[in-house]
């Protein structure tokens, strides 16, 4: 059998006072992969992946998300699911620590069980050594680092990530990125990454979909994409000028 | 999410609590040795610790007029700072009810308001104690317990006015200033615009053949009344005066007052049962419930059904 779709749309639409910023969006996502969602600023990412998680309403259109849908039911859908915002805020008087403990009471993660996973997970994303500071002398770096600590605190299946590698340096990006790979590897973890920064989106991504303004003009697996769209095999393209040839065309 | 109480707002809020506990205390100390010389046996002398006027002013007064402050500083930027710093995106996104975030912050304010006031009138009663020596009875008891859920209302009440503003405002310092304006507005320019609108309707200044229009001047009272029950705070000063001193018979002011009215005051000179007071008031504290509650609808309206982008 194969595996279950965790993200399901068909001709899912948002409409903003007569603006479509989605329009009729039809995408599935399978468990276990790394889906990377390309488009240019403005082209509707963002408010698809409010949509999912609940936190906006689709004015037509059906979504369900891990089997949940999250307009009738955003608790179960947010449970499971976690969500990095473009740029993660924090409470910036409280360490690393006690943000992390937050989430985790927020989600109903008693301390006793909380406290092992909180350590385990900064020495994840490295900042075991920092834990005991305030958030807000920490660099946009560790904050980003932080960020993803945040959201694997709930063990999501499913994880949005929103410009996850905005603002790092590369050596932090390298890092960002083969972190990504490990927890989909490893945790078997779905990981939505949105994202314009190609080069990286190519280095991760299973599969990616191309979305511009409010419509998905491609998705499928880069080489397949490739195959179509440039006519060519092997290592000898990048997914820029795949992104191009579609850009161009809309 | 009683902890959002972060460690600067408890610290601000506890000094809060010692400067107005210690400067009640001294003005009480003053007030007190001056009202009791003189007086034969006052009764019910326990109470004129809130409503003496020592030095300057009475605890009552004083609450009345800096009370509202204590709700700005609690909710001016209770939603708009998340906002800020980017975490409501965050708390919208983990598994708990977009209204128990709008719940909670009413509700841990409503709290502190609640610990600030109660530990402020036993500040006060302790220091009293030794004072006066006389330990109050039960209907003091009781009276002191009504005018404690009176101000906890009332400073609810603006505790959800500057919420309201701090959803409504994406910047702190405006919903400051905006809740700062209502503030005043209140305590200042409506009891001036009464008095100008009543003589507008009203005049009393024209001097007729045969004198003042008695007929005038009463109506002149009963506009400036009415439209100074529009604020609140005049709502929440003549119910609070009227439950802590039992001498108070009424809310209206003198000229208002019938004749038979009139004549009873005078003659009358006893204090009136605590249920009496209270039955005067009643109307008071329905107000002041009410516009607590539909602040705190409104707050919760604008809240729910803000697109999540502007947040």
């Amino acid at each position: 059998m194969e595996t279950p779709w965790i993200i399901e749309t068909e001709e899912l639409t948002k409409k903003y006072d007569g603006f479509t910023a989605v329009d009729h969006l039809t995408l599935q996502i399978r468990e276990g992969e790394i889906f990377g969602f390309l488009g240019p600023n403005g082209a509707g990412k963002t408010t698809s992946l409010l949509m999912f998680l609940g936190l906006t309403e689709p004015s037509a259109g059906k979504v369900r998300v891990c089997g949940h849908d999250p307009a009738r039911d955003p608790l179960r859908v947010k449970e499971n699911v976690g969500y990095l915002p473009e740029n993660v805020g924090f409470y910036d008087d409280m360490t690393a620590r006690e943000n992390l403990r937050y989430v985790a009471r927020l989600n109903r993660i008693p301390d006793s069980v909380s406290s092992k996973k909180i350590d385990d997970l900064l020495q994840l994303v490295g900042l075991t050594e920092e834990a005991t500071k305030k958030v807000g002398t920490y660099s946009k770096g560790m904050r980003q680092r932080l960020g993803i600590a945040e959201v694997l605190v709930k063990e999501p299946k499913l994880v949005f990530l929103d410009e996850p590698t905005i603002g790092l340096d590369p050596d932090g990006t390298n890092r960002m990125l083969d972190l990504i790979r490990s927890l989909s590897k490893e945790k078997k973890m779905t990981v939505f990454f949105s994202s314009h920064l190609l080069e990286q989106v190519q280095r991760i991504c299973d599969r990616v979909g191309i979305m511009i303004k409010g419509n998905l003009v491609a998705v499928g697996p880069i080489q397949e994409l490739a195959k179509n769209k440039l006519g060519v095999d092997k290592e000898s393209y990048t997914l820029e000028e795949i992104y191009m040839k579609y850009f161009k065309e809309v | 999410m009683e902890d959002q109480f972060s460690s600067t707002r408890f610290l601000l809020i506890s000094a809060l609590i010692v400067m107005v506990g210690v400067i009640v205390a001294s003005m009480v100390g003053m007030a007190i040795k001056e009202e009791v010389r003189g007086l034969p046996k006052p009764t019910l002398l326990f109470l004129l610790l809130f409503t003496a006027t020592g030095k300057f002013f009475s605890f009552a007064q004083f609450l009345g007029f800096f009370g509202p402050l204590i709700g700005i500083i609690l909710g001016f930027d209770s939603i708009n700072r998340e906002r800020v710093l980017r975490t409501l995106s965050k708390l919208v996104s983990q598994p708990i009810y977009r209204d128990s975030i709008i719940n909670a912050k009413f509700l841990s304010g409503v709290a502190v308001i609640t610990i600030i006031l109660v530990s402020i009138v036993l500040i006060i009663t302790g220091l009293g104690l030794p004072l006066t020596g006389i330990v109050p009875g039960a209907e003091e008891f009781w009276r002191l317990a009504i005018y404690l859920v009176m101000s906890i209302l009332y400073i609810s009440f603006w505790l959800g006015i500057s919420i309201l503003f701090s959803v409504i405002f994406r910047s702190t310092a405006t919903s400051a200033l905006a809740s700062l304006a209502v503030w005043i507005f209140f305590s200042f320019f409506i009891s001036l615009g009464a008095g100008f609108v009543a003589d507008a309707i009203a005049p009393i200044g024209q001097q007729g053949p045969g004198g003042v229009d008695p007929q005038m001047v009463l109506k002149n009272a009963k506009v400036q009344e009415a439209i100074s029950l529009f604020s609140p705070m005049t709502v929440y000063s003549e119910a609070t005066s009227t439950i802590l001193d039992p001498m108070r018979k009424t809310t209206s002011s003198l000229i208002l007052m019938g004749p038979l009215e009139r004549i009873s005051l005078s003659r009358f000179q006893s204090p009136l049962p605590l249920l009496q007071s209270l039955a005067i008031v009643m109307p008071h504290m329905v107000t002041l419930v009410a516009i607590t509650l539909l602040c705190f609808g409104v707050c919760y309206a604008v809240f729910m059904r803000q697109e999540i982008r502007t947040i």
